[in-house]
């Protein structure tokens, strides 16, 4: 039993009750940042507050929208843009801040490549990171689907017909995923609860776990300088907050923060006022048609560089050829294409466990890296541009190309890495 | 004297681990059986084509399982080709999902053929890819014969004749 004392106003009430002071501290006034970061590290809120308004404003559209293949596409189309007031908003909202969400997602995971934050101690951070980004990425796909225009349609045919080609049970287990023959109304109910429910609830439980990840090992920094954070708080706390290497969390980092939160809403609310169309694909205002396809299917830009990988790969290859088994039959593309696809989107997970050296340093001090994460970078924006190129001729050579660098460039980490480690050691000795 | 947690640690991740398989198992089914395609869906499945009601010569589309199915009733041998069509009583019938095997685009029926609006892939009464990027024939689906109706979405031995040939 606490000792009782008299209580002075509600947040001495309250910090009796639950001890909402410390709390306080241990999440904000005493959560320490290091000085030496800059704008990229405000990626991090700026996912936070585009994740905010992605919830209300899917709130607003939930209040209206009809999860039924005869009422979805005009509950959307006529309703929300034209009747309900202010449902053009939330849906340029939603749509524009999907799409953003992506481009921030992909800004703070090449933040955290190049300055090597997900090294040593900031390994959980980086695979709850890579968590949020698959679920998020789940929560777009069936987000997509709902409007139950032609491109929701075959995006959610030509993606869930990709279970078809799992060995042995595909065929079966594509009927029990769509609980039809074909995209039909059951499968419109379950994606529409698995994206206002089960995926929401998920990527909430997994941001708390990647936040709480962040508090131990602390923010990384420019140059990947190991900070001992009782000794430079404790300059903070005493006032020498000049000579410190740490500001608080919360007012200081969060103030500019907020600055470059604002940058960002201007550029949110422009697009979402005046440029929405490029997250609004004209296919899309045609509704749904079991009976007709689609010239072109592609995905939204977000997933242009793994779609790419997943039809990269565009001829049979003969298992036995080299050694004369002439009789094996094909790997067929579509299963090459498929394990490309697996390995692509799991590959980033073992990150932390590929990079062989300890050296925590921005990739322009680390050598043979710096090539490594550029080629990447570049590699990664040539998938996302022939993603959405028709596969015709040299375009498929293209991608080709570049999926294998992509493998190519995971494989070659390792080795990359142990050389960087053992030149480290050699200087050390 | 210090107690011997051997048998409390037993009992305890005995308990632990058949609650854990108990509810994973049972949640797996539930989840299992409510996703299952519903009764309907299922009958709606498997399709009952009367042949007699067919035009000669000329493809008739059902919809079945959420595709076009071509279903062409011939009495010139000159369109017949024995490895895709088979005989029933008097006539040959193809059976094909209208479904372009380049993209999946739905070919249309023009003088004699199909041809594919999208990337101009074309089919022979049979479903022979005859000409552009399709990369195979036509889809013969599932089918059985019952007296003079073809049965989709249920095998019949003709059927399995038809993809082994």
């Amino acid at each position: 039993m606490a000792e009782i004392k008299e209580t002075n106003g509600i947040v001495d009430w309250l910090d009796e009750r639950l001890a909402v002071r410390k709390l306080a501290k241990v999440l904000m006034t005493e959560y320490w940042i290091p000085k030496n970061i800059n704008f990229l590290w405000a990626m991090g809120i700026v996912l936070m507050v585009t994740f905010m308004l992605l919830f209300v404003s899917g709130l607003m559209l939930l209040a209206y929208y009809k999860p039924d293949v005869a009422l979805a596409f005009d509950s959307v189309n006529k309703t929300i843009m034209q009747d309900v007031g202010l449902g053009w908003l939330w849906r340029h909202m939603h749509a524009v801040g999907a799409s953003l969400i992506f481009l921030v997602i992909y800004i703070h995971m090449f933040t955290a490549i190049y300055y090597g934050s997900y090294k040593k101690t900031r390994e959980i951070i980086w695979i709850t990171g890579m968590l949020l980004f698959v679920t998020f990425s789940a929560e777009a796909f069936s987000g997509y689907m709902l409007p139950w225009g032609q491109m929701s349609y075959w995006a959610a045919t030509v993606i869930t017909g990709l279970f078809e080609n799992v060995p042995l049970v595909g065929e079966d287990l594509l009927v029990w995923l769509r609980g039809n023959f074909f995209v039909a109304d059951a499968t419109l109910t379950r994606f529409f609860m698995l994206h206002v429910v089960l995926l929401p609830i998920s990527i909430m439980g997994i941001i708390a776990l990647h936040f709480y990840s962040l508090r131990i090992p602390h923010v990384n920094n420019q140059e990947g300088e190991e900070i001992d954070f009782d000794e430079e708080s404790k300059k903070f706390l005493d006032g020498n907050k000049k000579e410190s290497k740490v500001i608080r969390f919360f007012p200081d980092f969060l103030s500019k923060d907020i600055f470059v939160l604002c940058i960002y809403l201007i550029f949110f609310f422009l697009l979402v006022g005046f440029s929405y169309n490029f997250a609004m694909d004209p296919i899309n205002f045609e509704p749904a048609n079991n009976l007709k396809t689609p010239a072109h299917i592609y995905p939204e830009w977000y997933f242009l560089w793994s779609y790419e990988i997943l039809r990269g790969f565009f001829f049979d290859i003969p298992q036995g050829w080299w050694i004369g088994l002439d009789f094996l039959p094909k790997i067929p593309a579509m299963t090459i294409g498929l394990l490309a696809f697996g390995f692509a989107n799991f590959i980033f997970f073992l990150l932390p466990f590929l990079d062989r050296s300890k050296v925590v340093a921005p990739a322009h001090k680390r050598g043979a890296f710096v090539v490594w994460f550029w080629l990447l970078l570049i590699d990664m924006i040539i998938l996302t541009i022939w993603g959405k190129l028709p596969p015709e001729g040299i375009n498929n050579v293209i991608g080709f190309i570049a999926s294998m660098t992509f493998i190519g460039l995971f494989i070659a980490l390792p080795i990359i890495t142990i050389k960087e480690r053992n030149k480290d050691k050699r200087e050390a000795k | 004297m210090a107690i011997d947690e051997t048998k409390r640690k037993v009992l305890g991740w005995s308990l632990g681990i058949s609650a854990l398989a108990g509810t994973l198992g049972g949640l797996g089914l539930g989840v299992k059986k409510s996703f299952d395609p519903l009764p309907s869906v299922l009958e709606a499945g498997v399709v009952s084509v009367d042949l007699s009601a067919l035009t000669l010569n000329k493809p008739t589309t059902i919809q079945f399982r959420g595709k076009p199915i071509f279903i062409i009733k011939k009495d010139n041998m000159n369109f017949v080709n024995e490895k895709r069509d088979v005989k029933i009583g008097d006539y040959f019938y193809s059976i094909m999902i209208g479904s372009c095997t380049h993209l999946g685009c739905i070919p249309a029926w023009k003088q004699e053929k199909f041809v594919c609006a999208c990337h101009g892939g074309q089919f022979d009464s049979s479903g022979i890819n005859t000409f552009g990027p399709p990369p195979k024939p036509l889809v013969i689906p599932a089918f059985k014969i019952q007296n003079s109706n073809i049965v989709l979405g249920e095998v019949g031995p003709e059927y399995t004749k038809l993809v082994n040939s």
